[in-house]
């Protein structure tokens, strides 16, 4: 059970929140222009990284803002958390 | 009757004699004994057959390692309780236990058959035995193995008991009120942090407090004397909270851990009532020290499981402890010198014994103590053999050769009633395990140890590894300081003498002249599994532990291999010829020991086991007879049976009221979700599939919201209320989801859209009216209102007063009918409700259910998302083309709409059903098929919904077809258990296909 530090709240036991996925991966802009091969790319296409990730969390249960969120899945612990459209911080790559 | 309670110790009550039963028999205890305890007091060794072999097996221990003394507690059928180990069972009056796994009983079990059948139930012979023919597994297979297997008889009546939950945050969390975890405690309290102690047993102290030995002093004390008036001062720190009879379950990340508080399981029958029984503590520490010590470990030799054969160590606690001898005439078998404690504890209690020692010579103190007493060692000696049936009786020991690999020499016969084993001890690395730690072997004494402490959390004394009294206090007391970051200084001068070492001579599977085949070298005593079956498991191919483990079931029982594991992984080293510690250890799972299940659950049972959400009307619903139905987390009528109609009489009634007058269903979990903000209609536009900026304001328009793949999502009626404002429903199900969904958007790929998101679903009641005489009904309630269709067409939107309350009022129909929806502030949803029905009495207005709405609907062919569709389904899989824009440049999933999987023809696709026998009604779920002959059967799809309409006399289906859009009037078949049921593919709508009735 992770304890998650809301940029909005402050730090809250998993249970509050909802995992989204991988981070960082931004919808085309202009889908209609994509092969089916690119857009199958966005669609389903994700990491699954074993250590540090980058991955999108909601506070379902609590302010219901997304953020962002930096962590080791080797230990699950998190590194970093960030605001939704601020730059992932640079250390970690 | 036999009593073996030689000597009084602090910890035994004998002013308060207990009485209990074992087995149907009577017999007495005292307070403080354990239920094991109690027995061996009386003599009673034999406890349980075992698992597959059925052989007698006793006590073998004094804790939660306990595989043998597995018993049954109580016979109530709602308190009765399987698997509870005698050895932590403390004695209460009036207990009632008995031994499981035994049929007739202890003493002769027809079971024990299989023990001169055993050369035939090898390794695996379950996998191996019980294959084939498939069909002999449900009626021949598994009821054999049943019976002859039972673990125990589970409770078949609700627990009566109350179990409680508990949130607690503290600094320190401390495991284990052992030596180590007592000095912990004392440090991190005394430095001003907030400190729990926890602790299984019933006091604190572990191994030590019964240690009357004067082989270890402390301040030139006895170490018991010393640890006592230790427990004395941590008891008045203020910030250390002490928990006794609670024991760490789970471990798991981020500091978060479970405990079980046992609160009652200690008292007599008639204290136990009305009070919480367990308690489950959720722990948040911000740093952990475990202190969990270490067990001992048993030896390998053939017939060792004989009853009256414990830890040399349990002995020891029965003895000293509750003032108990396991036998007269006793023999340690050692490779170390714990034992000699035993052994020099039993001398001076006048309890004759010697000592079989594995190892070729020893040379500390403590050994010199025993021999200076008299007490006989047979130092470089191997018991080979036990004899006795129901209790050890005897024992032969051999010579070891100089390399320990066999046994030279003459047979000795021994004479005995009872065997202790020490094969050194094993740290209980469980907890530093669960919480992600890894383990080192360490190869001197041949233990796996914490590898790594981490910032939060610490592993000290023998769980550490560090057995020795003499070095555990000087390294907990620096490893506290430093992972506390304090400067505690009261045990610098502490003095301590031991005169133990710690040189053992490690044999994990100990030679005999006999071969392997013929002996019975018990590895896993509770799962009946022996060094042969770990080297048949290899010998056929096994490599990973993991897969021994199963194979062999090795360590799988409830005790889940405390005694077992390393002895198993000792072997598979030693038979592979590879290092121990590359073999790595098999995973130690959650929970430590068996949790009840009242203890998970809590106080969430009953009517607290789920939230309940009720609309405001809901007691009307209940009063006038509805039956419910679950929908997500709401109560929502199912049918409303009048005069003791069943489902399809009132389904068909209500059915038949709405088309002929008119109904009413209580909308009010319908999703809602209030939108707001200057790009609201831009904001539509991209979540739904339709066009939304033409939409007047005051008109209402049918969505549907795919996923980014393309498929159908939700979908729901959305009003214009005013130029910047949108009320939209979502399905009952589906409103948080889809809230969340449009957040994300929101926030993460369209943060420049000035939108407002809210969830309104509880704020408002809705009443639905359909049917023709819908619109006179309205007239009553809102005789102000123009109700005429030029005025207030179909898909539009008004605001009226009823009395001086505003309402919604969205004409809008899921059942095809005229139809309007009165929304109305929740707090007069019951009031508007029984308006409604009083002004409908003279039209006969029917509330009606969710099965009638979804019959009504099925007939107009409408979809129900989450029913008709799967998560599979796009627009045009659901012949609903006619809902995508083609204008729009793009909305969420339009990409994928022309995916070549989205475009394939033979999708499956909705159709109308209509069997050839119109009162046959279709299964949902059942498959459709066009041959049955041709093998396999080649499935096309299946029925989605199904119903018997009352309004077309007929049964109607929808379902999905493989290229169901192509085949309509083609004749399918429905495959069932006895027949086959033919129909023929239709049409989605059944009724009223021009919508007349809609502006009727
Ligand atoms: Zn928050």
């Amino acid at each position: 059970m992770f304890l998650i530090n809301c940029p909005f709240c402050g730090e809250r036991d998993q249970s509050e929140f909802s995992s989204g996925g991988e981070a960082h991966i931004v919808r085309p802009k202009q889908p209609t222009e994509l092969s089916d091969d690119e857009w199958a790319e966005y669609l389903f296409m994700r990491k699954n990284i074993k250590g540090i990730q980058f991955e999108r969390w909601n506070h379902v249960h609590g302010c219901r803002k997304w953020f962002n969120v930096v962590r080791d899945t080797s230990n699950d612990k998190i590194l970093s958390v960030y605001k939704m459209g601020e730059k992932p911080p640079v250390n970690y790559k | 009757m036999p009593n073996y309670r030689i000597h009084k110790t602090e910890y035994i009550d004998e002013t308060k004699r207990v009485s209990f039963k074992y087995d149907g028999k009577t017999y007495f205890g005292y307070e403080g004994d354990t239920l094991a305890s109690a027995l061996l007091a009386n003599g009673i060794h034999l406890v349980a057959r075992s698992f597959k072999y059925h052989r007698p097996r006793g006590i073998v221990s004094c804790g939660a390692e306990e595989p043998n003394a597995i018993c049954q507690i109580g016979s109530k059928k709602d308190l009765t309780e399987p698997n509870v180990r005698a050895t932590e069972l403390e004695l209460y009056e009036g207990l009632e236990a008995s031994s499981q796994n035994c049929w007739p009983n202890v003493k002769f079990d027809i079971g024990g058959i299989n023990n001169f059948i055993s050369p035939l139930i090898p390794a695996g012979f379950y996998y191996k035995t019980f294959m084939w023919p498939k069909s002999f597994w449900k009626k021949v297979y598994e009821p054999l193995i049943r019976l002859s297997a039972g673990l125990g008889k589970s409770p078949t009546e609700p627990d009566p008991d109350i179990y409680d939950h508990k949130h607690v945050h503290y600094d320190v969390l401390v495991i284990g009120g052992g030596v180590s975890g007592i000095i912990s405690a004392k440090m991190a309290a005394k430095n001003n942090l907030k400190t729990l102690l926890v602790d299984d047993k019933k006091t604190l102290g572990g191994s030590t407090i019964y240690q009357n030995n004067e082989s270890v002093k402390i301040d030139d004390k006895l170490s018991s004397e010393w640890l006592k008036n230790e427990i004395q001062e941590i008891k008045k720190l203020s910030n250390l909270t002490i928990k006794t009879r609670t024991s760490i379950a789970a471990y798991h990340g981020y500091n978060f851990l479970l405990a079980k508080e046992n609160l009652t399981d200690h008292l007599p029958e008639e204290k136990k009532r009305n009070k919480i029984r367990q308690r489950l503590w959720k722990i948040r520490a911000k740093k952990v020290v475990i202190a969990t010590g270490s067990i001992e470990r048993p030896l390998v030799f053939n017939n060792n499981d004989r009853p009256g054969i414990l830890l040399s160590n349990s002995i020891n606690k029965y003895l000293d402890y509750y003032g108990v001898t396991c036998g007269e005439n006793i023999i340690l078998f050692t490779n170390n010198d714990s034992a000699y404690e035993t052994s020099i504890s039993l001398h001076k209690k006048g309890i004759k014994n010697l000592i079989v020692d594995l190892r070729k010579s020893a040379t500390s103190e403590l050994i010199k103590q025993a021999e200076s007493l008299g007490i006989k060692i047979y130092f470089n000696h191997v018991v080979t053999n036990t004899f006795g049936y129901r209790k050890i009786n005897s024992l032969e020991i051999m010579k070891l050769s100089e390399d320990g690999n066999t046994t030279v020499g003459d047979k000795i016969k021994l004479s005995c009633d009872c065997l202790g084993m020490s094969g050194g001890w094993t740290p209980m690395v469980h907890m530093h395990t669960q919480s992600g730690g890894k383990l080192n072997f360490r190869d001197d004494d041949q233990v796996f140890l914490p590898k790594e402490n981490s910032e939060d959390q610490i592993s000290v004394g023998s769980c550490n590894g560090d057995f020795d009294l003499e070095n555990v206090i000087d390294k907990t007391v620096n490893k506290i300081n430093k992972f506390l970051d304090i400067d505690n200084q009261d045990y610098q001068d502490t003095n301590i003498i031991c005169s133990k070492e710690n040189d053992k001579r490690n044999i994990w599977l100990l030679p005999n002249k006999i071969p392997l085949g013929k002996t019975k070298c018990f590895i896993d005593f509770q799962n009946d599994s022996t060094a042969k079956d770990i080297k048949l498991a290899l010998k056929e191919g096994f490599r990973s532990i993991e897969h021994v483990k199963r194979y062999t079931t090795t360590g799988m029982a409830t005790d889940q291999g405390k005694l077992s594991n390393m002895h198993a992984l000792g072997i598979i080293a030693d038979t592979a010829g590879v290092k121990m510690g590359s073999l790595g250890t098999t995973t130690f799972r959650p929970p430590f020991t068996p949790l009840t299940f009242g203890t998970l659950v809590g106080r969430n049972v009953g009517k607290f086991f789920e939230v309940v959400r009720k609309t405001s009307i809901h007691e009307w619903h209940v009063e006038n007879n509805a039956e419910f139905e679950n929908v997500g987390q709401w109560k929502r009528p199912w049918y409303y049976p009048k005069n003791g109609e069943n489902m399809h009489d009132a389904v068909q009634r209500e059915s038949k009221a709405a088309r002929e007058s008119s109904g009413i269903l209580d909308a009010s979990t319908l999703g809602k979700i209030d939108i707001q903000g200057t790009d609201a209609s831009e904001f539509l536009n991209r979540v739904y599939t339709n066009a939304w900026s033409k939409l007047a304001i005051g008109k209402c328009r049918y969505g549907l919201m795919l996923n980014e793949d393309g498929m159908v999502y939700d979908d729901g009626v959305t009003t214009r209320i005013s130029e910047n404002h949108y009320l939209m429903t979502t399905t009952t199900g589906g409103a948080a989801n889809v809230l969340s969904k449009l957040e994300d958007y929101l926030q993460t790929e369209w943060p420049e859209l000035d939108v407002y998101l809210t969830s309104v679903t509880d704020h408002y009641s809705t009443a639905s009216i359909c049917g023709p005489n819908s619109k006179k009904i309205l007239n009553k309630l809102f005789p102000n209102l123009d109700l005429s269709d030029e005025n207030f067409p179909h898909m539009s939107f008004k605001e009226a007063k009823l009395e001086n309350i505003n309402c919604r009022i969205m004409r809008i129909s899921f059942t095809g009918e005229l139809s309007y929806e009165i929304n109305i502030e929740s707090k007069y949803g019951h009031s508007l409700w029984k308006m409604c029905i009083e002004a409908g009495k003279e039209f006969n207005l029917t509330p009606y259910g969710t099965e009638t709405m979804h019959l009504l609907r099925a007939e107009k062919g409408f979809i129900i998302v989450g029913q008709d569709t799967d998560g599979t389904m796009t627009p045009s899989d659901l012949q609903m083309d006619w809902i995508v824009s083609k204008k729009k440049y793009d909305f969420i999933g339009k990409r994928s709409l022309y995916r070549s999987d989205t475009i394939r023809e033979d999708r499956k696709q909705l159709v109308g059903l209509l069997t050839d026998d119109p009162k046959e009604i279709l299964e949902e779920g059942a498959q459709i098929v066009s041959d049955v002959k041709s093998k396999p059967i080649d499935m096309l799809g299946h029925v989605t919904s199904s119903y018997f309409s009352p309004n077309l006399n007929k049964s109607i289906a929808l379902a999905v077809v493989r290229s169901g859009k192509t085949i309509k009037g083609q004749k399918l078949i429905i495959p069932m258990e006895h027949k086959n049921i033919n129909v023929t593919v239709s049409d989605t709508i059944f009724f009223d296909r021009e919508n007349k009735r809609l502006n009727a």
